[in-house]
């Protein structure tokens, strides 16, 4: 047996009841539908996906904020709903997309980064006051701007206090929502790095959910593919971006503009239309209308999630089919 | 460029703050043949957006035109009056916006919302014009044509509403396309899909586009020379393939070196990104010489006393730097 792993989603599904007798009657909304996954401790786990398919909710749910409907999240092996509260804010924590909104206006930063740790039993005011500037000063502030507030900040600052916010119970997960998605594209490196660095010195685990894909092959070890609620494809960074045995995940490198060689996308790669409403999704592979290797198999059947080489698994009736 | 489509020369765009004016925009030159896929490129702030909307002659309070020429074929049109600019607009210069759905009417059937062009600008009867808006939808491709012309834009997805627009700017054929960030709102696969929609129909109807993005790669792919913004100034402008081969800017450099690149990894190993230092300054703070001074990892004294002059490069490009060589 492996090491345990610090994450375990185990059959994890999220539903949501929607609509209601003046809506037509209520309906479920399956945003995250059977996903087993796991993450090793010290490990990234890239999670991609276009908007709609899933991934918010699982980190959310991976938080506790969101009750699952059914299956399981384990931290070290203990289910959620079984551990303190408290106890799992000291293990998960998560950084937020957007810095404007996730923090509060009306706290000085020395609060933001001193309540968790009052609420953790550390009353001790020397303690805060060390503990609070040896982490500004390990993400990149200046210790004595601790007492200035949010706006007082630049955009790539303030990610860098949600930063230290989610790290300050050093906990040993930290799921980073978009992190750069809503900063200016000369700031996005800085804040990678300063993630990168981290994990590197502190033996975190992330989570890191983006859509860009240049972000997740960067920074992932592994990387799991979600698609309305399902992961579609998992593997090493490496078999992800070199060998990708789903057509989505082929679709989804496709469309990256690659500004050094111009228009050489492959048209066979590419996606037709859109992601279908989670509501009402297409029955077999929810992918199938989209997908330029749709057979009557892809309608009829779900394709399983199945091995295609070591660690390497793909939820394709054609995953042998390369290209 | 003999006889440009677009000639935008020493543009200057005032922002009216409390006591004082700023510029947000100044010494903007830049030309754009006919048929031709221009590049704007910058972050947010950097005055990208309110250049287009000073093409449109859509600048409104605060911001106001306060220098340089626009003209259009010939013709000049910084100064002309509202009605002409309203004859303009859709006729013969169209703009596509970043959010489709705050763009369209909610309350009008996109059918409607297009077939309003042919009426206002081509003289048609409204239900010649209905007739015109579904083949309009038919070229952008969306399904089942003669039903969505009764659709709401509620009932469409993103991308849908975003043809939406396109079959609206394209209807009459317009001379120039002004897109601004036509696919930022949209998930990737989607963003191909209209990239390459745009592309073809500009391309068939002979429409030059000035294209507005933070996405070098993006408009690097789209467009034939892409120009780089700075805090309210261009910076580089170059053939496409140039900029991203032998960028000159220091602040060009950074922007391409400071994205992880696909690919990238598996051929060299994970390397560390090129951050550019510090942060893009807001305009009340702009800094004294060139603007990029103080995040430069070449600037030397003359870089924080003089403003660089533009630098002619092959191919109508420019760069705006002491230290280009």
């Amino acid at each position: 047996m492996a090491e345990q792993p610090l994450l375990a989603l185990d059959d994890l599904a999220v539903h949501f009841k929607v609509g209601g007798a003046l809506a037509g009657g209520v309906r479920t909304l399956k945003a995250v539908d059977g996903v087993t996954l796991d993450v090793k401790p010290g490990e990234c786990l890239g999670l991609v996906g276009e908007s709609g398919c899933g991934k918010s909710t699982l980190a959310l749910a991976i938080m506790g904020l969101i009750p699952p409907t059914h299956g399981h999240i384990r931290l070290d092996g203990v289910d959620l709903g079984q551990r303190q509260r408290l106890e799992t804010a000291r293990t998960v924590q998560m950084v937020f997309q957007d810095p404007y909104a996730s923090l509060n206006p009306r706290q000085t930063v020395r609060r933001t980064l001193a309540d968790p740790l009052r609420l953790h039993g550390v009353t001790d005011r020397a303690e805060l006051d060390t503990r609070v500037k040896d982490m500004m000063d390990r993400v990149g502030l200046r210790p004595d701007h601790a007492d200035r507030y949010p706006h007082e900040f630049s955009g790539g600052q303030r990610q860098r206090i949600g930063i230290a916010r989610a790290l300050i119970l050093k906990p040993r997960l930290v799921i980073c929502d978009e992190p750069v998605s809503a900063l200016d594209v000369s700031i996005r490196a800085q804040i990678i790095n300063l993630l990168l660095e981290l994990k590197d010195e502190l033996g975190l685990a992330y989570i890191m959910i983006s859509h860009d894909l240049g972000v997740v092959e960067h920074v992932s070890d592994r990387v799991a593919v979600m698609y309305l609620g399902r992961i579609v494809e998992q593997g090493g960074w490496q078999e992800i971006f070199e060998n990708p045995r789903h057509p989505y995940t082929r679709a989804l490198i496709a469309a990256i503009p690659d500004p050094f060689h111009r228009a050489a996308v492959s048209a066979r790669a590419k996606a037709k239309g859109e992601i279908a409403s989670a509501l009402n999704p297409p029955p077999g592979c929810h992918f199938n209308p989209r997908c330029p290797l749709k057979a009557d198999l892809c309608v009829a059947e779900v394709p399983t999630l199945d091995a295609v080489a070591p660690g390497h698994r793909a939820a394709c009736h054609f995953r042998d089919r390369t290209g | 460029m003999s006889d440009p489509l677009l000639k935008v020369e020493a543009l200057r765009i005032a922002l009216a703050g409390n006591r004082t004016t700023y510029n947000a925009v100044e010494e903007v030159s830049f030309e754009i043949g006919r048929g031709e896929a221009f590049g704007l490129v910058g972050e947010s702030g950097c005055g990208k957006s309110i250049t287009a909307l000073a093409v449109m002659g859509l600048l409104r309070p605060p911001l106001s035109l306060a220098g340089g020429r626009i003209v259009l074929d010939g013709e000049e049109i910084h100064d002309a009056s509202a009605a002409e600019m309203r004859r303009l607009r859709g006729k013969r210069i169209a703009m596509i916006f970043q959010e489709p759905m705050t763009a369209l009417n909610p309350l009008s059937p996109v059918g409607r919302q297009i077939a309003e062009m042919f009426v206002l600008h081509e003289g048609m009867g409204w239900s010649e014009a209905m007739d015109r808006a579904e083949e309009a939808l038919r070229q952008v491709r969306v399904p089942s044509p003669e039903r969505r012309i009764r659709d709401y834009p509620h009932q469409l997805s993103g991308g849908m509403r975003q043809r939406v627009m396109i079959a609206i700017a394209l209807a009459c054929s317009p001379e120039l396309l002004v897109a601004d960030e036509p696919t930022t709102a949209l998930d990737v696969t989607v963003q191909a899909e209209i990239i390459d929609l745009m592309a073809e129909l500009c391309a068939a109807k002979g429409t030059a586009v000035l294209m507005i993005s933070h996405d070098l790669g993006l408009v690097a792919n789209m467009c034939r020379r892409v120009a780089v913004m700075y805090a309210g100034r261009i910076v580089e402008a170059q053939p496409a393939e140039a900029i991203f081969k032998t960028p000159r800017h220091p602040y060009t450099r950074g922007l391409i070196n400071s994205l992880p690149r696909l690919g990238e990894r598996s051929r060299r190993g994970r390397q560390k990104l090129q951050e550019i230092a510090g942060t893009v300054p807001a305009i009340a703070g702009y800094p004294a010489g060139c603007r990029f001074n103080p995040r430069c990892p070449e600037a030397t004294d003359v870089c924080r006393v003089v403003p660089p002059e533009a630098t002619p490069l092959p191919a109508d490009g420019l760069v705006r730097c002491h230290h280009h060589g």
